[in-house]
């Protein structure tokens, strides 16, 4: 946090005013945003006939840990394995992503191809094109080719969530990760070449030991957008026992286990649990994190 | 003789240590190149194919002609209209409104109070919570009769209103769900670093020469901030208009079509119709709007973004 602020005479007392209204206003803005989590959280723990007092109480009168456990039991609504294909997909889009992002990075990187760089001009019109746009022909594609060779449909499976990820990772991890590679002297390459090492174990031994950071920001951009993922299973995947969390949830949200009570405090604990893997990967990468948004943003 | 020999094996081992990096390259970019083909191209391609055709998942794409362009164009799908016109709203309002507080919100964190670190990640934790869980958190603070915000406004003496079920209410509704969950995020960010990378002497050179703060901000932090604007503007324009999930969760498009918006039609059309052409169509209309939008911005862009170093 470099400063910008032009030097204060803090002894100016309508300076200090000013500066006691910004520090107010600044603080009740965050408590507004903050707002949604606690009542989120404080709704999750409360009875079910808490729910429906009004005036209603701020805290629950005895927090109900127990909802969560619930939340794990309902019969034919597997919250517990939602959150496990949730991880599982998660984790391998996360890997597809940076490794073949990364590689293709490398690619555009360090190495002269006739038609590279209108391959880059394209990737980079590629970063605004909608995914809704190619999501009828993913859908055919992913229906209709493995009909025709295998005899069986990929609808419902998680090879339309995952594969796609292995291919490229996206526009703008390869963006991110070629810009961070030409950042890195060549002469590393050219000392490890003349060393006889060849063009794999340049990036394997050198160049990605040294793009730890933009590693780092492409995996977790990652892990959120799959972990947020909603439109794709909506879409590809039809079974509830392949759900991921965000299409179980909603599932949950319209096919109550027991219709006659309701389930707002199930529906928070389910959605405080769904937030905190993305919450947790923050506080543990911040540094990475809040350097990777504007790595992306500061070249306009 | 000798001379030219050696040349030549040079220029021969040269083309050969050429063609040996260029398939290396190609190689190694093989995994991008291979998905953009396989998972954009292609579709991209078909699903122009499909859009002029009649067909629904079972059977063959039967060539129609122009027929769904007419069907949406002409009115005679009474939806589309409406749903474009109301996702230009939505857009319309959220981009605007939501830049202008993530750089503000960016302007105060930027002042270096002490707090600052913990601040930030309040309105920062906003934004990394999964639009599902959003929505449904949200539907929950919106319910009419025991929700927190009606609460905090019978509070004040005020009769809230059905919020998500009430058509005159909903779309607003729906885009405080948004705004919160988008301008504390990547846009602030994106923002405070271009805040920061702005040259402290220029301001000091302002001060000097006796600007306020609002001079100060209105010629000498806004320009030089104008190519982030610019980046948050065309992604903020493009994220606006594919708005989706929070409408399907909170409000299913409703009622009464409040929030039925253009992506909501074209996966009713798509895949609860299945009617592939006729969304394939919407899909084309819509890849040709968010295009021009693009254009048209990147295109009004040189009259109002300074670039540092370029000449004029």
């Amino acid at each position: 946090m470099s400063a910008v602020t032009v030097p204060v005479r803090s002894a100016a007392p309508p300076r200090r005013t000013g500066r006691a209204f910004l520090y107010a206003a600044v603080v009740f803005g965050a408590t507004v945003f903050m707002l949604p989590f606690l009542f989120a959280l404080s709704s999750s723990l409360k009875t079910p006939q808490e729910l429906e007092i009004f005036p209603p109480s701020l805290l629950p009168a005895i927090p109900q840990w127990q909802n969560y456990v619930t939340l794990f039991q309902l019969p034919n609504l597997p919250y517990g394995v939602w959150f496990e294909n949730s991880v599982i997909i998660t984790v391998l889009t996360t890997l597809g992503t940076t490794i073949s992002a990364s590689a293709s990075a490398y690619g555009f990187a360090r190495f002269r191809w006739p038609g590279r760089d209108a391959c880059f001009a394209i990737l980079l019109g590629t970063l605004i094109l909608p995914e809704q746009v190619v999501l009828i022909p993913k859908f055919l594609m992913f229906h209709l080719i493995p009909t025709a060779l295998f005899g069986h449909t990929l609808i419902d499976t998680w090879w339309p969530l995952i594969l796609p990820s292995w291919f490229g990772g996206g526009a703008f991890s390869v963006f991110l990760l070629r810009q961070f590679f030409l950042q890195i002297p060549r002469d590393l390459d050219e000392a490890a070449r003349i060393d006889g090492a060849g063009t794999s174990h340049i990036f394997w031994q050198i160049l990605l030991p040294l793009s730890k950071p933009a590693l780092a920001t492409v995996a977790i951009f990652a892990f959120l957008g799959n972990w947020n993922n909603f439109i794709d299973p909506l879409i590809f995947i039809t079974s509830t026992s392949r759900f991921p969390l965000s299409v179980g949830l909603r599932w949950l949200q319209q096919n109550p286990a027991d219709p006659s009570i309701p389930q707002t405090h199930l529906l928070m604990a389910g959605s405080v649990l769904m937030v905190l893997p993305p919450v947790v990967i923050f506080f543990a990468m911040q540094r990475y994190f809040i350097q990777g948004v504007a790595m992306s943003g500061i070249k306009g | 003789m000798v001379q030219t020999a050696v040349a030549q094996q040079k220029r021969v081992a040269g083309s050969r240590a050429r063609r040996q990096e260029a398939v290396a390259g190609l190689l190694w970019a093989s995994p991008w190149i291979l998905g953009f083909v396989l998972f954009t191209l292609g579709p991209v391609i078909a699903s122009l194919y499909l859009s002029f055709t009649q067909y629904t998942i079972s059977g063959v794409p039967k060539w129609i002609g122009l027929a769904n362009y007419v069907r949406a164009i002409s009115g005679a799908d009474a939806l589309f209209w409406p749903s474009l016109w109301r996702t230009f709203h939505y857009a319309l309002i959220m981009v605007p409104v939501g830049i202008s507080l993530s750089l503000l919100i960016a302007l105060a964190l930027n002042q270096q109070l002490r707090l600052t670190p913990v601040l930030r990640t309040c309105y920062f934790l906003p934004s990394l919570t999964p639009v599902v869980a959003a929505a449904l958190i949200w539907t929950w603070l919106y319910e009419p009769e025991f929700g927190p915000i009606n609460w905090l406004l019978w509070l004040v003496h005020v009769q809230g209103p059905k919020w998500l079920a009430d058509p005159s209410t909903a779309l607003n509704a729906l885009m405080v769900i948004g705004l919160w969950g988008s301008v504390g995020g990547g846009t602030m960010i994106i923002f405070l670093a271009g805040l920061q990378s702005v040259p402290p002497e220029l301001h000091e050179a302002a001060q000097i020469d006796g600007a306020g703060a609002w001079t100060r901000f209105r010629h000498v932090t806004l320009p030089m901030l104008s190519p982030t604007v610019l980046f948050n503007l065309i992604i903020g324009i493009v994220g606006a208009l594919q708005v989706f999930a929070v409408s399907i969760i909170a409000t299913n498009g409703g009622p009464d079509y409040a929030t039925w918006f253009f992506i909501v039609h074209l996966y009713q059309n798509g895949f609860q119709d299945f009617d592939m052409g006729y969304a394939s169509a919407l899909a084309w209309i819509f890849l040709v709007i968010v295009l021009a939008l693009t254009m048209i911005n990147l295109r009004l862009s040189n009259r109002w973004v300074y670039y540092e170093g370029e000449s004029k």
